[in-house]
C-alpha cells in the first residue's frame, strides 16, 4: 500500500492515462457550450438531472464504495439539505447559498452521530441500521409541524429571477450550470480524495479493517470520516434539489426511493471507482426519463421493475459493474516511460 | 386510562407479536444458514397475502383453506429465488448479496404493482369473523387465530430444526458448510430446503393475515422492518429468540402507542434495534 501511496504522491494529478484527461477537458468545454446550441427546456432538465444524480451516487459511492459501509438510508441527507435551506430562507431570508453550507455543516453533524451511534457494526447489521433511520427521519418529518409536517414547504416565489433566491422562473439555464458546477466540483473533489492518503486508508479499512487496524489506522475513525464527507456531497444536492422545484414535502425529498436509487446507479456503473456512478447515471437517468414520457404517470412500476432486473443481473453476472467491461487499458493510468 | 384499556393495548401487541415471531423466524433461518439477509422478505409476505386474496376472489376459497397451497407456492418461489439468484451471489462480496435480494425487492413490488394496481384490496367475508369478550378485552376472531397458527407452525418449526434429522442438518450447514459438506449433507439442497422453509413460514403469516389486513404491495415494508429488528434482537440465527424478539416488537408498538404518542409507532421499534445493537450486538439470545 505505501508503495503505491509513494507513486500517487509523486505523480502530478493530471496523470491519468493523457487520452482520459483530454477526453474529460473535451466534455466539460462541450457541456458548458451545450446551452448556446441547445435551449431545449426538456434536454436541459434531463442534464441537470443527470448532474443531480451523477453526484448523489458518488455521494454514495465514497461511504459504500471506497469504506466499505452500505448505507440505505442516504436519502436523510438530502432531506436535510433539502429542508435546512428551504426553512432558512422561508423563515429568516437567508439565501439558500448559506443554506447549502448550513445544510452541509447540519448533515454532516448528524453523519458523524449516526457513525458515532452504529459505528461498532459492520455488514447487515449497519445496512439495516442505516435503513431503519432513513425511513425514521421520513416518520419525524412528516409529523414536525415547524417545518409543514406533512404538506411540507413551499418556498415563497420572486417576482423576477433572482440569484440571491435562486430562482429562475424564465429559463432553465441558470440550473443548468449551477448544477454543473456542483456536479464537476463533486467529482474533481472525490477523484482528488480516491488518490488521496485518505482515500488509500478508506480502500484499506474497506478490504481488511483488521489489518488496517494493525497497520495504525483507525477504522472506526475513517469509517466515520467516509460517512460525513459522503453526507456532505449529499446535502448541497437536496438544497439545488428543493430549489429548482421549488416545493419539499418529507415523501419526496426524504424518500426510500432516492436511498435505492443511488444505489442502483452505482452499482450498475461500478462501486468503488471514481466514474462508475456517472456511468450508471448517463445510462439510467435517460432511461427513467423518457419511460415516464411514453408510459406518463404509471410508468413508475415498470421502470422500477425494470430497475429490480437490472440490478439482479448486474449483481449475478458483473458484480464489478458496467465499468468492468470497458478495455482494462482504459483504466490503468499510463504507465511512466 | 384504565386497566382494561392497558389489558386491551397488551392483547393486541401479543397477537400481532405472534406473526412478527413467524414472519422474523424464516429470516432468521435464511440468514443463518447462508449468512444472507433476505431484503425482499416482506415482498415475500406481501405475496403470500395476494395469494391467498387471489385464490379468494377467482375460486372462492376461503383464506384458511387456500394456506397450504400458498405454502406450497411460497416454498416453490424459495427454491426457485434460491437457484436463479442466491446460488449465484453465494461467494460474491456482501454489497452485491444486499444489492441482489434489494433488487429482487424491488422488482417483486413494482411487478405486483403493475400486475395488480396500487389498490387496497381485501377478502371479503372471510369464515373467521368478530370478536370475542374475555372479561372486558375484545379480542378480534381473525387475530387471535391468525397468532395462534403463528405459534404453532412456530412450535413445529423449531421442533424440525431441533428434533428431526433434515433440521439437524440444516443446523450443521449453518455452522460449517464445509465440515457439513465432507459428511456428505449436500449444502446447496440444504439452501435451497432453507429458502423454502423460511418462505413457508412467510406464507403461513401471510395467509393468516389476508383474512383481516388490507392487501397491497407496500403492504409488506412494515413487516420486514420490524423482521429485521426481530432477528437481532433475538440474535444472529437464533430461531427461539425470535419468538421474545417478535413479542417484544408487538407489545412495544401497541403500549408505546397507547402511552406515548400513535404516531411515532415506528420510531420506538428502530429504537429498540439501534439500542440491541450498539449495546448487545449478539442480541438477547445470540451464540456469538
Amino acid at each position: 500500500m505505501n508503495i503505491k501511496l509513494e507513486i500517487a504522491k509523486q505523480e502530478p494529478l493530471w496523470n491519468t492515462n493523457k487520452n482520459i484527461v483530454r477526453f474529460i477537458f473535451f466534455i466539460v468545454i462541450f457541456l458548458f457550450l451545450l446551452p448556446y446550441f441547445n435551449t431545449n427546456s426538456f434536454y436541459l432538465h434531463l442534464m441537470i438531472t443527470i448532474f443531480m444524480y451523477a453526484a448523489m451516487s458518488q455521494s454514495w459511492n465514497v461511504v459504500a464504495g471506497m469504506s466499505g459501509q452500505i448505507s440505505l438510508g442516504h436519502g436523510a441527507f438530502f432531506g436535510l439539505g433539502a429542508y435546512s435551506s428551504t426553512f432558512l430562507y422561508m423563515e429568516y431570508g437567508v439565501t439558500p447559498w448559506v443554506g447549502i453550507i448550513v445544510g452541509i455543516f447540519l448533515s454532516s453533524i448528524v453523519a458523524i452521530l449516526i457513525g458515532l451511534s452504529v459505528l461498532r457494526l459492520s455488514g447487515h447489521y449497519f445496512a439495516i441500521a442505516t435503513l431503519l433511520i432513513g425511513i425514521s427521519f421520513q416518520v419525524f418529518f412528516q409529523r414536525w409541524d415547524l417545518v409543514g409536517a406533512a404538506s411540507g414547504l413551499w418556498v415563497p416565489l420572486t417576482e423576477t429571477d433572482s440569484w440571491y433566491a435562486i430562482q429562475f422562473h424564465t429559463s432553465k439555464i441558470p440550473y443548468y450550470y449551477i448544477f454543473l458546477i456542483f456536479f464537476i466540483l463533486t467529482f474533481f473533489l472525490t477523484w482528488l480524495l480516491d488518490r488521496s492518503k485518505v482515500g488509500f486508508r478508506f480502500r484499506a479499512v474497506r478490504d481488511d479493517p483488521q489489518a488496517a487496524a494493525s497497520l495504525g489506522i483507525s477504522v472506526s475513525k475513517y469509517k466515520i470520516i467516509a460517512y460525513a464527507i459522503s453526507a456532505m456531497i449529499m446535502a448541497p444536492m437536496g438544497s439545488l434539489f428543493a430549489q429548482y422545484i421549488l416545493i419539499i414535502d418529507p415523501d419526496r425529498v426524504f424518500s426510500f426511493d432516492i436511498s435505492i436509487f443511488v444505489l442502483l446507479l452505482t452499482v450498475l456503473g461500478g462501486v468503488g471507482n471514481v466514474w462508475g456512478p456517472l456511468i450508471g447515471t448517463i445510462i439510467l437517468i435517460p432511461i427513467t426519463e423518457y419511460s415516464r414520457i411514453w408510459f406518463g404517470g404509471t410508468g413508475g412500476a415498470i421502470d422500477l421493475m425494470i430497475y429490480g432486473v437490472i440490478l439482479m443481473l448486474i449483481c449475478v453476472f458483473r458484480p464489478e459493474g458496467l465499468i468492468s467491461m470497458l478495455p482494462s487499458k482504459f483504466l490503468e493510468r499510463e504507465k511512466k516511460r | 386510562m384504565t386497566i382494561e384499556i392497558i389489558l386491551q393495548a397488551v392483547a393486541s401487541g401479543l397477537m400481532m407479536g405472534l406473526i412478527y415471531a413467524l414472519i422474523a423466524a424464516g429470516l432468521s433461518l435464511i440468514f443463518g444458514l447462508m449468512d444472507i439477509v433476505n431484503f425482499a422478505h416482506g415482498e415475500h409476505l406481501m405475496l403470500s397475502m395476494f395469494s391467498s386474496f387471489w385464490l379468494w376472489s377467482l375460486f372462492d376459497l376461503d383464506p384458511i383453506f387456500s394456506i397450504p397451497i400458498t405454502i406450497l407456492l411460497m416454498a416453490l418461489c424459495g427454491v426457485a429465488t434460491h437457484y436463479f439468484l442466491i446460488k449465484h451471489i453465494l461467494k460474491a462480496k456482501m454489497l452485491v448479496q444486499i444489492c441482489a435480494t434489494f433488487g429482487l425487492s424491488i422488482f417483486i413490488r413494482s411487478f405486483a404493482q403493475f400486475l395488480w394496481t396500487p389498490d387496497f384490496q381485501n377478502i371479503k367475508e372471510p369464515l373467521l369473523e368478530g370478536r370475542i369478550e374475555i372479561s372486558g378485552i375484545f379480542i378480534g376472531q381473525p387475530q387471535f387465530y391468525a397468532s395462534i397458527v403463528c405459534l404453532v407452525s412456530f412450535f413445529l418449526l423449531y421442533l424440525f430444526v431441533t428434533r428431526t434429522e433434515t433440521g439437524l442438518a440444516l443446523q450443521a450447514t449453518a455452522q460449517d458448510r464445509k465440515a457439513a459438506e465432507i459428511l456428505g449433507i449436500p449444502s446447496d439442497r440444504m439452501f435451497a430446503l432453507g429458502w423454502a422453509i423460511g418462505l413457508s413460514c412467510v406464507a403461513v403469516a401471510g395467509g393468516m393475515m389476508s383474512n383481516y389486513f388490507f392487501i397491497f404491495p407496500d403492504v409488506g415494508l412494515n413487516f420486514a422492518l420490524f423482521a429485521f429488528v426481530a432477528v437481532a434482537l433475538g440474535g444472529f440465527g437464533s430461531i427461539i429468540g425470535c419468538l421474545y424478539a417478535g413479542i417484544i416488537i408487538g407489545l412495544t408498538e401497541s403500549l408505546g402507542g397507547l402511552l406515548i404518542d400513535p404516531s411515532y409507532k415506528l420510531l420506538y421499534v428502530f429504537a429498540i434495534y439501534l439500542l440491541v445493537v450498539i449495546y448487545r450486538p449478539q442480541g438477547l439470545f445470540g451464540r456469538y
